[in-house]
């Protein structure tokens, strides 16, 4: 997806966080402050990456500030942000259903 | 060497010579007379003890450089009397000195930090660091490890001769002009100061301090003229919004709402739940809401208790009025309620820290106690707790008296959530050992409650709490909840250097922090 | 269509689907089922991010034991397909809808939600649906929503925007939404639904909250929707089955096993006939029951 323009999602409540995106100079630059980087500091950058590359995301520049959100957040989070930036609705037609 | 409780531990550290933690009964007694620096004085009706000045009171103790200086905690974080004292020290140029006060401090502006920097402080002895003063430590600050003690230890080092305290500054919200001191009356009243009496008894000087002086003699009087070399007068001692302002406020957070109700439902499940029995609950958000729940209970069945101990609120306060505690043994006091009870009510005693807690004495009212319930930062699936330090290694809390109340008390309760934000508080490995997991009878979390099969009263609890149809799980269940919401956090790396070292309630240590690598 | 299930709905909890704190602690909590609110507790310009949130949050940390719902926006909110895309996948046991007053509304959404459990290799039919009745018109056609589609278990009726609707004002004893809640009742009894009651909004008043649920469970109420964790326990205490209750259901299902092996039509109880409704009765009865640790197989009758 094209990040056509800057877009916030989350919040700075505990257990959440900001994810801010805009347009990028090229490549992909991901800035994160945590919470518990100690603990889940590389965790947290692969799940970002890992959302980023979902959606197509190469060319942005990204910041998340984290509250201690769960990794299931993190990803929600930057998936609505991109979402916003983009300018697009989220693609529910590639995600398979949970079976339990 | 590894101690008891499986922890790495170094032989020698600088100075200090490590006695390793062998087990949460084990230790044995200093057997020389109790120490104290305590000198005899010389008064006459001409004597004048009081001063205006600081530095003035500093110089008639004779303060010089390499001395220990003590303070108590009673005014938590409304502190005005150690930053006043030590920026008087500092003006006087006394170096190199020992900071030992009676738990945490945390104060800002001046913070401790500057007075390491400067040299006023070079090593510190206290229940707990953290803030400012705990991040310096851990990136190395303090060339001696700070020795942290529970409540309980520390009267026992002072009378070990482990501590020795050359001056006490002893801040009272009143006090005459002869030395005659109380925390329970003036402006600035924090209740009971039962942490200074060791300090009063033990110290070879003592200055009071107060903001507040009334005439001669001062009643009540906690500490006695006859223990006080001089008395300051200051302007300020304290910010009384902040030593506690009203009743503590009872938390509207719906999880821990529900772990207080399933801790009291525990107690209330028990066998020892029937007049008589004793208590203490501490002063979390979660031990407030689990003293309300408790009275809950006492009520609906009829049962009083002898009697609360430690850490005084105004739910505990209120119980007292309802009849449902005979007395309040009040070592320190949470809140403006509690600390104005004592003047008030015949049966809302004032008491020293070491009746409460000291393991070597004669006998600590904690060994009375039915139940206990802990706060904690961490357990672990051994049962050991973790009140000091952070998800992140960092310094946040203090000893306290939770491993004291642990091993006293019949069922001692750890109360806490499985999950703080990411922060997973059931681990497998409390990254610091605090209390011996043998003396934790139950962890009761949001997740469910968790029985300590290794406790001495595991039977009995499991069966009582089973006809009382409380649902258990085991602690390994706990934990991997909490991980199955978290994820594996990755573990914090730490130099070989030891920054603190962690007493048990015996003098043994228990545990070691080490620096944190960056 | 799926075999229905007998479950469990004595308390319904909303955690909101814009803020994760609340959705992770309901976890823990002892209601029996989970609502996770797109509608509204979120404002409208978090719909896309609490979406993601409830959608992400399911997948990856479902609570055990407990019926799971999101309740989407309304069938006129432009936010109703994207909800739907992303609930169905999330396959939870319901979906709510909110603010229904025809039976035409369930059976489109029905046939939509078919539409996506089919794209997506669901098992169609599966998702059950509870519809919100919150107004006088949901109230005057209950009957025909309550029998409008196979997915629909239960109604629910909601007192903020019914007490509007009807120009009335909204008193701590109900007497404006009275008739309401026993209208919704006859329409589920008459479906063989589960009914359930509005919410008691002041959490600071547990006598009235036990006076309230009390009511309920006496006019016949299934369950109860909640505002706080707090209402939990005391709401579930009261729609716990008494032993006169449990026995009679055993009896019913003991004459209805009885009935099928003497390959009968139709089964009598105490000179009564026991329809479909009444057997479900029985075995909703029995499951309270379970869920309140009672024994109910060693029970004599």
């Amino acid at each position: 997806m094209e990040i056509k323009k800057a877009a916030v999602a989350g919040t700075m409540e505990s257990s959440d966080c900001m994810v801010t995106i805009r347009p990028g100079d090229g490549t992909l630059d991901i800035q994160l402050d945590s919470d518990v980087k100690v603990m889940f500091g590389t965790s947290i950058l692969e799940t970002i990456q890992d959302t980023l590359a979902s959606l197509g995301v190469t060319n942005a520049d990204v910041e998340v500030r984290d509250r201690g959100a769960l990794d299931c957040v993190i990803r929600a989070r930057v998936e609505c942000a991109v979402c916003r930036a983009s300018g697009e609705a989220f693609d529910w037609t590639k995600e398979a259903a949970y079976h339990g | 060497m590894i101690n008891a409780v499986g922890r790495e531990i170094p032989e020698k550290i600088g100075d200090y010579v490590v006695r390793p933690y062998t087990g949460a009964y084990d230790g044995s007694p200093s057997t020389t007379p109790v120490r104290s620096l305590r000198c005899a004085g010389k008064t006459t009706s001409d004597t004048e003890k009081l001063t205006y000045s600081l530095e003035d009171a500093i110089r008639r103790v004779g303060l010089t450089d390499g001395m220990t200086i003590s303070f108590h905690h009673s005014f938590r974080e409304g502190d005005k009397i150690i930053g006043q004292v030590l920026l008087a020290i500092r003006a006087l140029g006394i170096k190199n000195l020992k900071f030992a006060p009676s738990a945490v401090v945390n104060i800002k502006n001046p913070s401790i930090v500057d007075f390491v920097k400067d040299g006023t402080i070079t090593s510190i002895e206290a229940s707990g660091i953290r803030g400012e003063l705990g991040d310096a430590v851990l990136e190395g600050l303090m060339d001696q490890p700070v020795i942290l003690r529970p409540h309980g230890s520390r009267p026992r080092a002072i009378e070990a001769g482990e501590l020795n305290i050359d001056v006490a500054f002893i801040g009272a919200s009143a006090a005459d002009e002869y030395g005659n001191a109380t925390g329970q009356i003036g402006p600035n009243a924090c209740g009971a100061l039962g942490y200074s009496f060791i300090d009063a008894t033990s110290a070879a000087k003592v200055v009071v301090i107060t903001d507040y002086l009334v005439d001669y003699p001062c009643v009540p009087a906690s500490i006695s003229q006859q223990y006080v070399d001089v008395v300051c007068k200051v302007d300020e001692i304290g910010d009384p919004e902040k030593i506690g302002k009203g009743a503590t406020r009872m938390t509207k957070n719906p999880r821990d709402l529900m772990i207080a109700q399933r801790s009291a439902d525990v107690m209330a499940a028990s066998r020892r739940f029937k007049d008589g029995f004793g208590f203490q609950t501490g002063a979390g958000a979660i031990s407030i809401a689990c003293t309300n729940y408790l009275a809950k209970h006492m009520e609906e069945k009829g049962i009083k208790a002898s009697f609360a101990l430690g850490g005084m609120t105004a739910s505990i306060v209120e119980m007292y009025h309802k009849g449902l505690v005979r007395v309040l043994e009040c070592s320190q006091c949470f809140d403006s309620v509690a600390a104005r009870a004592i003047v008030e009510n015949p049966n809302i005693v004032e008491i020293d820290n070491a009746v409460y807690s000291n393991a070597h004495t004669k006998g600590a009212m904690l060994d009375k106690l039915t139940f206990g319930i802990l706060a904690a930062l961490e357990v672990d699936t051994d049962f050991n707790v973790n009140i000091l330090t952070g998800s992140s290694g960092e310094m946040m809390g203090g000893l306290g008296g939770g491993p004291d109340v642990s091993a006293g008390a019949d069922i001692s309760i750890v109360c806490l959530p499985i999950v703080r934000g990411r922060t997973p508080s059931v681990t497998k490995r409390v990254f610091t050992c605090c209390t011996p997991g043998e003396t934790v009878a139950a962890v009761v979390t949001e997740a469910g409650i968790a029985l300590n099969p290794r406790h001495r009263h595991y039977e009995e609890l499991k069966e009582d709490l089973s006809k009382a149809g409380l649902k258990l799980v085991t602690i390994e269940h706990l934990q991997k909840m909490a991980e199955s919401l978290t994820g594996v956090p990755q573990p914090i790396e730490t130099t070989d250097r030891v920054v603190c070292v962690v007493e048990y309630r015996d003098g043994s240590v228990i545990d070691v922090i080490r620096e944190i690598k960056k | 269509m799926a075999e229905k299930t007998i479950r469990l709905k004595r308390t319904g909890l909303y955690a909101s689907g814009s803020t994760p704190v609340n959705m992770i602690q309901a976890i823990f909590y002892n209601e029996d089922m989970l609502v996770y609110d797109l509608e509204d507790s979120v404002p409208a310009s978090e719909k896309d991010a609490a979406r993601l949130l409830v959608y992400r949050m399911l997948k990856e940390h479902r609570p055990e034991g407990k019926y799971i719902c999101i309740r989407v926006n309304g069938i006129y909110s432009e936010e109703l397909e994207q909800d739907l895309q992303a609930a169905v996948r999330a396959n939870p046991d319901c979906i709510r809808i909110p603010k229904v007053e025809y039976a035409r509304e369930v059976q489109a959404i029905s046939r939509h939600i078919a539409e996506i459990e089919e794209a997506v290799g669901l098992e169609v039919g599966k998702i059950e649906l509870i519809c919100n009745i919150e107004s006088y018109m949901g109230v005057l056609n209950a009957q025909e929503i309550a029998m409008a589609d196979p997915r629909v278990v239960a109604l629910s009726v909601a007192a903020e925007d019914l007490t509007a609707s009807l120009k009335a004002q909204r008193t701590k004893a109900g007497l404006e939404v009275f008739y309401a809640r026993n209208a919704v009742l006859l329409a589920c009894r008459a479906a063989g639904v589960d009914a359930l009651d509005i919410v008691f909004s002041d959490i600071n008043d547990e006598e009235g909250l036990r006076a309230d649920t009390a009511l309920a469970k006496n006019l016949g109420f299934d369950g109860k929707t909640v505002v706080h964790p707090r209402q939990i326990d005391v709401v579930n205490s009261y729609f716990t089955p008494s032993m006169k209750e449990i026995k009679y259901a055993l009896r019913v299902l003991k004459a209805v096993e009885e009935g099928k092996q003497a390959g009968k039509g139709a089964v009598t109880l105490d000179g009564g006939m026991i329809d479909k409704p009444m057997e479900l009765r029985a075995r909703t009865t029995l499951a309270q029951a379970e869920a309140a640790g009672i024994n109910v197989e060693r029970m004599v009758l």
